[in-house]
C-alpha cells in the first residue's frame, strides 16, 4: 500500500463524523485554554456547533441574530479590544453576504477575527443551490492578510480550530455539514500553511481539500487497482499555499488533478493553476463545480451527480493520463 | 466657562481653515461634512474625551470611531491641533506615501481607532468593543461613534442598533451628523430618514438632539449622554453642511468636492474674519 503513515487505512469500516463537529470540540478546548476566546453566531448556534462553547461559557458567547454583516463587524470590534473572536454562520451567508465588511474592518484593519463558514459545498444537500456555498474559497483567498483553512475531517477541524485560536491573523475556516470519513488520526500533523502528502505515487498528483480528500484517496485506490500510482495531497491551507510541497509533488508526477467541493474558478483549482503556470507549467484537470450552481438532492447523490466522488475522480484522472 | 467656549470656537475655526487648505492642496476629497463636524470634533478632542496625543495607545483612553470615513479631514486636522502630529503633515493628505490616507487606515496613523470608508460599520465595531469591555469589567471608558445621516441608509447600521439595545451597551455614545445632504442630493429626496428621532427611540436608544454647530450645546449633550448608563445614546446633531463657508453651506454639491485655489482663498478669508466679524490680518 502506498498510503503514508500520516493517515488511517481507507476502507468501508471507517468512522464518519461531520467536519463541523470537530470545530465545536476545538472551540470548546480553545475556550478552556484561553479566556480571551469569545464566540458569536448569527442564529445558527447548534448547526455550526458553537453550542458546546455557548453552554460552557455563556457570558463569552454573543447571539447576533440573523445579521451577518453585523456578525463580522462586531467581531472586528471584539478583536480591537484584545479578544480572539470566532464568528460563525453558514458559509453561504458568511462570507457570502458580508464580504466587504470582512475586507475593510477585518483584513485591511488587520484584526484577528476567525470567520467560520459552515455547511459549505454541494453536500449541504436538499436545501438546494441557495445554501450550497461554492464561491467562498475564491472570495476569501483573494483578500490580503486572510488565511484560508479547509480541514478534511472532524479531527483535523479540531486541530485547525486550536491552531487558528493561536494565530494572530484573520482566518477563514471552511466546514461541511454531512458526515465525512475520519481519515486522520490524533497523530496526523496539522499546521496552518502546510499541505500534506497522504498517499505517495509517481504517475499523477491529486491535490484535494475538505471532503474531497477522502474521495481522492478512494480514487487513488481505484487507480492503483488499474496500475496507476496517484499521489494524493491534502491542501488543508489554501492560503498561504504550501508552494514547496505542491511544486515538489508536481515536479515528480508532472500531471495534476485538483479536487474541491467548490467552483473550479478561483478556488483550490485556481490557486494550484496559478502556482504551476508561473513556476512549473503542468497539464492540469480541475474537479469541482464547473461554473454552475448546485441543486437539491442527497449529499452523496450530488457528489456523484457533479462528478466529485471517488469513482468520478478516478475516471477523470484516467482521461487526463490518456490525453 | 464662556471664555473657554470662546477658545474652543476659535480652535474649531482654525481647524476649518486647515480643512480648506488640506482639501485644496489634495485636489480631491469631501468638504461639506468635515466643515460641519469641526465643532463636534473640537468638543470631543478638547473637552470631552479622555486621550493622550503623546500616547495614542493609552489603555484608559476613550475611543472615537469615525464611521463615515470620508469625513476624515476633520479628524486629521483636529488630531494635529491636539498634538498627535505636526500640523505641516496635514498637507500630505491623499498624497503617495502619506499617513493621511483619503479614507482613514488605522494601521497607518497612531490614534485612528478604525479603518473606514465603506459606510455603516462603525456602530457594529463599537458594539464589539463595548461587549469586550463588559467582559473585562472595564468601566469609565466611552466609545464615541461619529456617523453620517446618509450613512444610515445602510442596513448594517440598524443591525448594530438592535444589538447595542439588546445588550444595553451604555458606554456607546453615537453622534449622527444630521446635515441633511448626501452625494446624490438632500437625504429626504435620496432616501427619507424622518422621523429619525422616533426611529432610534423605537430601536431602544436614548435619543438627544443638539445644535451640532454650537460647541456649548454639543458639550452639554455629550456630558448628559455620559450620565445615561443603561442604554446606548444617540445624539442627533443638527449641522449645516459646509459650515463656516458661505458658498458651501447647505449645497449638497460640496459633499464630495474640494475647493479650487480661488474658492479656497475666499473660504479662508471668510474663516479668518469670522464671517466678517473681525478684520482679517491678511487684508
Amino acid at each position: 500500500m502506498s498510503e503514508t503513515k500520516l493517515i488511517n487505512k481507507i476502507g468501508p469500516d471507517m468512522l464518519s463524523e461531520p467536519i463541523r463537529k470537530g470545530f465545536g470540540r476545538g472551540l470548546l478546548k480553545a475556550g478552556e485554554n484561553n479566556p480571551q476566546i469569545v464566540a458569536a453566531c448569527a442564529d445558527l448556534t447548534d448547526s455550526t456547533q458553537m453550542s458546546l462553547f455557548k453552554e460552557k461559557f455563556p457570558e463569552r458567547f454573543f447571539e447576533i441574530g440573523v445579521a451577518e454583516q453585523n456578525l463580522v463587524t462586531v467581531g472586528s470590534g471584539l478583536a480591537a479590544m484584545g479578544k480572539i473572536p470566532f464568528v460563525s454562520s453558514y458559509a453561504a451567508f458568511s462570507p457570502g453576504r458580508n464580504w466587504e465588511q470582512i475586507r475593510t474592518t477585518i483584513c485591511l484593519n488587520d484584526r484577528p477575527v476567525k470567520i467560520v463558514g459552515s455547511h459549505a459545498g454541494v453536500s449541504v444537500g436538499p436545501d438546494g443551490a441557495t445554501h450550497q456555498m461554492l464561491e467562498d474559497i475564491a472570495l476569501m483567498r483573494v483578500l490580503p492578510n486572510m488565511v484560508v483553512v479547509i480541514p478534511c475531517d472532524s479531527l483535523q477541524a479540531e486541530k485547525a480550530t486550536l491552531a487558528m485560536a493561536a494565530d494572530k491573523r484573520p482566518n477563514y475556516l471552511r466546514l461541511a455539514r454531512e458526515a465525512t470519513p475520519v481519515i486522520t488520526s490524533p497523530e496526523t500533523p496539522f499546521e496552518i500553511g502546510k499541505s500534506y502528502v497522504y498517499r505517495e505515487g509517481k504517475d499523477v498528483t491529486i491535490f484535494a481539500c475538505g471532503t474531497l480528500v477522502y474521495e481522492s484517496l478512494v480514487a487513488a485506490e481505484i487507480l492503483h487497482s488499474e496500475g496507476i500510482n496517484a499521489e494524493v495531497v491534502n491542501v488543508a491551507t489554501i492560503k498561504p499555499l504550501d508552494e514547496e510541497t505542491i511544486l515538489k509533488s508536481a515536479s515528480k508526477t508532472r500531471l495534476v488533478v485538483t479536487a474541491e467541493e467548490g467552483q473550479i474558478n478561483g478556488g483550490l483549482g485556481g490557486a494550484i493553476s496559478e502556482l504551476l503556470s508561473e513556476h512549473l507549467p503542468t497539464k492540469i484537470h480541475r474537479i469541482g463545480m464547473q461554473d454552475r450552481f448546485g441543486e437539491s438532492g442527497e449529499a452523496s447523490e450530488l457528489i456523484k451527480h457533479f462528478h466529485m466522488d471517488g469513482m468520478s475522480i478516478a475516471q477523470s484522472t484516467k482521461e487526463l493520463i490518456k490525453e | 466657562m464662556s471664555l473657554y467656549i470662546e477658545d474652543l470656537k476659535l480652535k474649531a475655526n482654525a481647524i476649518r481653515e486647515d480643512i480648506i487648505r488640506m482639501l485644496e492642496h489634495a485636489g480631491s476629497g469631501h468638504s461639506a461634512g468635515p466643515l460641519d463636524l469641526a465643532d463636534i470634533f473640537t468638543a470631543l478632542y478638547f473637552n470631552i474625551m479622555k486621550h493622550d496625543p503623546k500616547n495614542p495607545e493609552w489603555e484608559e483612553r476613550d475611543i472615537l470611531l469615525l464611521s463615515n470615513g470620508h469625513c476624515v479631514p476633520v479628524r486629521y486636522a483636529t488630531m494635529a491641533h491636539a498634538g498627535y502630529f505636526d500640523i505641516k503633515e496635514l498637507m500630505t493628505l491623499r498624497k503617495l506615501g502619506t499617513r493621511l490616507q483619503g479614507h482613514p487606515e488605522r494601521l497607518r496613523l497612531p490614534g485612528l481607532e478604525n479603518t473606514s470608508g465603506p459606510l455603516g460599520c462603525g456602530l457594529s465595531q463599537a458594539c464589539g468593543m463595548a461587549l469586550a469591555m463588559r467582559l473585562d469589567k472595564i468601566k469609565n471608558r466611552y466609545i464615541y461613534v461619529v456617523m453620517g445621516d446618509g450613512e444610515t441608509d445602510e442596513g448594517n447600521v440598524w443591525e448594530a442598533a438592535m444589538l447595542a439595545s439588546k445588550y444595553k451597551l451604555g458606554n456607546i455614545i453615537a453622534i449622527l451628523d444630521r446635515n441633511n445632504i448626501q452625494i446624490d442630493g438632500p437625504t429626504e429626496e435620496v432616501m427619507p430618514l424622518e422621523n429619525i428621532v422616533d426611529k432610534w427611540q423605537s430601536f431602544g436608544w436614548n435619543v438627544l438632539e443638539a445644535d451640532g454647530n454650537n460647541i456649548e450645546d454639543v458639550i452639554n449633550a455629550l456630558k448628559f449622554a455620559k450620565t445615561i448608563e443603561n442604554s446606548p445614546v444617540m445624539i442627533i446633531a443638527h449641522t449645516i453642511p459646509g459650515m463656516g463657508v458661505d458658498f458651501m453651506e447647505n449645497d449638497f454639491h460640496w459633499h464630495g468636492m474640494p475647493p479650487n485655489h480661488e474658492q479656497a482663498k475666499i473660504a479662508l478669508k471668510e474663516l479668518r474674519t469670522l464671517q466678517g466679524r473681525i478684520k482679517s490680518e491678511a487684508e
